[in-house]
């Protein structure tokens, strides 16, 4: 990407962002019809969509208010689900802990998987950026997902209309992940977090509220800092 | 029925929770500097959580009802594979989708 360098730091992460309109659409729709199934009044719908900001816990909540499970039960359930964004704090930390307060939390309510991955993985490859490129950037990443988030939850409480299975949607999120890892697999340290992830993840996938991901990240970081030494080490020696 | 009550408070008690685990770190943290140890693990949180998050729905898609589908398992791969060798997030979006859509033509 040659013409990169001559792009705002804004205008690059509304374009390395701008992928994920293919799922946002779709899943904000989803939700918006899902909810108002459920007895949501449009207004309902939108507060959820805004304030809770996170697909898969906003479908987790709904799904257990549903079946009238304790409202303890729901919040729990829902916040396991997105634990895995207190990990993606802890990652982006090296690299906006140093800007202003008010903008630390704004990245931080815009914090979803999508802008999370957008961000890290071009904070990686441009060690260079500065703290406030880093803060424009990912604003731009989240630009084209956010917005058509709220949108399209709008969209899907109004029309209610449903999406075709035959569509296949539901492997539009697998394949986005995917496509954004794969660039980011840059040493085998890299590669043994992923594939021990990916074990654990099967191995625990019966473990409740979702907490096998949580178990599974861990399990990976840790293969992945401890291939880095051994790497080191024995680089080290020769 | 959801009762409005129940409801709201879900909203908001999960809004500030989830505001709160994504601030915890960026905002108590900040730019103090953190253990090499953490730093060390933290550079995996994204070759970790992300693929841990989508294996299950590769191997047991919802769709199918947890049963294995070749159509997805296949698109999954061509994806991965397009990914590393092309570094090309469209290239590789467009590969999968294309086999996705391909094999569920032909296999369906």
């Amino acid at each position: 990407m040659t013409t990169s360098t001559r792009k705002t730091p804004y205008r690059q992460g509304i374009i390395d962002g701008s992928p994920f309109i293919l799922v946002i659409i779709p899943f904000a729709t989803l939700f918006g019809v899902l909810a108002t199934e459920a007895g949501l009044s449009v207004i309902e719908t939108m507060a959820f969509s805004i304030v809770v900001i996170a697909g898969a816990a906003q479908f987790t909540a709904l799904q257990l208010m549903q079946e009238n499970a304790p409202t303890i039960i729901v919040l729990v359930s829902a916040l396991a689900v997105n634990l895995r964004m207190a990990m993606y704090s802890a990652s982006l930390t090296p690299y906006i802990g140093a800007a202003p307060l008010w903008q630390r939390a704004l990245c931080a309510y815009l914090t979803v998987d999508q802008s999370y991955v957008v961000g890290v993985s071009k904070f990686e490859r441009a060690p260079e950026m500065s703290v406030q490129a880093r803060v424009a950037y990912f604003l731009g990443a989240v630009t084209p997902i956010v917005p058509l988030w709220y949108i399209f939850t709008l969209v899907g409480a109004l029309i209610g209309a449903q999406v075709p299975d035959s569509w296949a949607l539901d492997f539009a999120i697998p394949i986005t992940f995917l496509a954004m890892i794969a660039p980011m697999f840059r040493t085998a340290a890299h590669v043994v977090a992923a594939l021990v992830a990916v074990c654990v993840a099967l191995l625990a996938a019966g473990v409740p509220y979702s907490l096998g991901l949580i178990i599974a990240g861990i399990a990976g970081m840790m293969a992945g800092a401890r291939t880095e030494l051994w790497l080191a080490q024995r680089e080290a020696r020769a | 029925m959801i009762e409005t009550g129940t409801l709201w408070t879900v909203i908001i008690v999960l809004g500030i929770g989830s505001f709160g685990l994504r601030f915890v770190f960026t905002g108590l943290v900040g730019d103090r500097a953190m253990p090499d140890w953490l730093l060390r693990h933290l550079r995996y949180t994204a070759v970790a959580i992300l693929p841990a998050l989508v294996a299950p729905q590769v191997v047991w898609p919802a769709a199918t009802d947890g049963v294995f589908d070749v159509p997805r398992a296949v698109a999954a791969a061509v994806t991965m594979t397009v990914g590393l060798v092309t570094k090309n997030v469209l290239a590789a979006i467009l590969s999968g989708a294309a086999t996705l859509y391909g094999l569920l033509y032909l296999l369906g």
